[in-house]
């Protein structure tokens, strides 16, 4: 056994640091551990009390789910490659379509004065309207394939971008398009170095309420008419009384939501590094 | 009521070319419509005429009119009546040969100060690399130097309102127009950048035009004091300031300077502004 020799300069600070880092935030290990009793708690219970399987299946069979899912081949249709990619699709086509439209129809009706007026009662009613309960028309018009849901998830993307695009673009800072004024900018030049950016925060706000949108839009067009998807897989699973394949495919598609939330968190932090936090993180209901 | 033309200006030294616009203001008034559709006469009937290089102080309580007569200078509302010329040419919107510098610095906080200060060389299509060696030198002389790359929320109060100075001045315009610049700030950094203003202007010639609402200010820095009345906005009577140059804040404690102030005052509370 090689004697390990005085610890290298990198490595000796490192275990002081840790030691102030977890002083300083107990969170890092409180967290984990917290999640370790939770699940120890569910085991033990569900043991314990005898819960039938159908209700509440055990951390090991929701893991073993979990295992089996990815472990099957990739183009299985039962599998959670083939599935989950299929969700995933929907969810960033249906995502990067409603958004786009929806930022750019925002930039157009509040740069036009007259159509915000004329449009904006209509965009109100349909912000009432819970567009899931629009799920089987949209399957009925565009059948039982993939696009159906992409539409979905368009639908479900759009009205959040266009809300709070239409905020941001209303709240430019009348200072600055009066400082642009006094070096006789144009219309355009105003809009895109001032009218643009200070409307960021509101935009990346509408992205982070998409982004859950996207998901739920996803499972609930599947759930209403699909053939492949996590969605699927969901409602397969629950008539064979397999709730532990549930679970996990709920695992599965909280992974996939907070990835998705994560990078858009993460373009955020580099693009909005200006803006103070409250205001990246104001939300409007859709 | 109408004010006094000032032809002869006090000597004054200035190393760079001598700005040779010169600003007529005839009959000029202003009447805003509320939404209520009453009329605000913002503005009547003011007459003053301010010659190249010099530096003129405007002065008077909130409501006076001064912003707006600022900003139909700066072309940025029309005048309701009257005209406004600078050097000849009539003020008919934004124009390239002015330069302003409002009460918050307006400095956009995506950028560096030093993208902020070349900001007008983008909208004015100036080269870029003339225009970043013209901004370190700009940065430079409001005691900036170094700040290229930091953010403005990085900066204090006082040193935003120096870069939006320098954002003015990019562009080379002959006159710089200035809303209350220092009113944000705390009196003794206020004190400092009268200073900084005073040395700028010498060694810029710019033509400025600053409104403010401290008498002691507007003497100090100006070689005229346009006072204005409000209710409605009238050019009461313009002073000509002839304490010699350049002025120390050991300046203001001087009976001449106190004798000026004074003048100010009365015609404030005799047009029944003050108490």
């Amino acid at each position: 056994m090689a004697e390990i020799a005085a610890p290298k300069a990198a490595e000796r600070p490192r275990n002081g640091r840790w030691r102030a880092r977890l002083a300083a935030r107990p969170e890092i290990i409180l967290s984990p551990i917290l999640l370790v009793l939770v699940l120890l708690i569910w085991e033990w219970g569900v043991r314990l009390f005898q819960v039938p399987s159908y209700m509440l299946p055990r951390v090991s069979n929701v893991l073993f789910g979990l295992y089996q899912g990815f472990a099957i081949s990739p183009f299985s249709r039962g599998g959670y490659w083939l599935n989950g990619g299929v969700t995933l699709l929907e969810v960033l086509l249906g995502f990067i379509i409603g958004s786009s439209i929806g930022l750019i129809l925002g930039i157009v009706i509040s740069q036009i004065r007259i159509l915000d007026a004329t449009l904006r009662p209509y965009i109100v009613a349909f912000q009432c309207l819970p567009k899931v309960a629009i799920a089987p028309i949209i399957i009925m018009w565009f059948g039982y394939d993939i696009s159906s849901k992409v539409v979905m998830v368009a639908l479900l993307t759009f009205f959040p971008l266009l809300v709070n695009s239409m905020a941001g673009f209303h709240g430019v800072d009348l200072d600055r398009i009066e400082l642009l004024r006094s070096l006789s900018a144009s219309r355009w030049q105003i809009f895109w170095k001032v009218k643009f950016l200070s409307a960021l925060p509101f935009i990346f706000a509408g992205l982070d309420i998409a982004a859950i949108f996207a998901v739920v839009g996803a499972i609930v067009g599947e759930f209403v008419g699909a053939q492949l998807g996590l969605g699927v897989q969901i409602l397969s699973m629950n008539a064979q009384m397999d709730t532990a394949g549930s679970f996990s495919v709920c695992i599965v598609l909280a992974v996939m939501g907070l990835l998705l939330n994560s990078a858009i968190r993460g373009v955020q932090r580099r693009v909005l590094f200006w803006a103070p936090s409250e205001t990246s993180q104001r939300a409007i209901n859709v | 009521m109408a004010g006094m033309s000032i032809d002869a200006a006090p000597l004054r030294q200035s190393q760079a070319n001598k700005s040779t616009s010169f600003i007529a203001i005839s009959g000029l008034s202003k009447t805003f419509a509320t939404l209520q559709g009453d009329r605000i006469e913002a503005l009547i009937d003011i007459n003053v005429a301010i010659s190249a290089g010099s530096f003129a102080t405007i002065v008077g309580p909130s409501g006076c009119g001064k912003s707006t007569l600022l900003r139909i200078l700066a072309g940025l509302i029309p005048a309701s009546a009257g005209s406004v010329e600078i050097a000849g040419q009539k003020v008919a919107g934004p124009r390239k040969d002015i330069g302003m510098v409002f009460q918050s610095s307006i400095l956009l906080p995506w950028r560096t100060v030093l993208d902020n200060v070349m900001l007008p060389a983008e909208i004015l299509g100036i080269p870029r690399d003339r225009a970043r060696s013209r901004a370190q030198e700009l940065l430079r002389m409001v005691h900036l130097e170094g700040f290229d790359n930091k953010y403005p929320q990085e900066l204090s109060g006082g040193m935003q309102q120096r870069a939006s100075i320098a954002r003015a001045l990019l562009h080379d315009p002959a006159i710089l127009l200035m809303d209350e610049p220092f009113g944000a700030l705390d009196a003794m950094t206020r004190e400092q950048m009268n200073l900084e203003l005073q040395r700028i202007w010498q060694e810029s010639g710019k033509t400025v035009i600053l409104v403010t609402h401290s008498i002691p200010e507007a003497v100090f820095l100006g070689d005229d004091v346009l006072v204005m009345t409000p209710r409605p906005g009238r050019l009461a009577q313009v002073l000509p300031v002839a304490l010699p140059r350049p002025r120390g804040l050991d300046g203001m404690a001087t009976p001449e300077f106190g004798a000026l102030t004074r003048e100010i005052r009365l015609l404030l509370q005799q047009k029944g502004t003050l108490d």
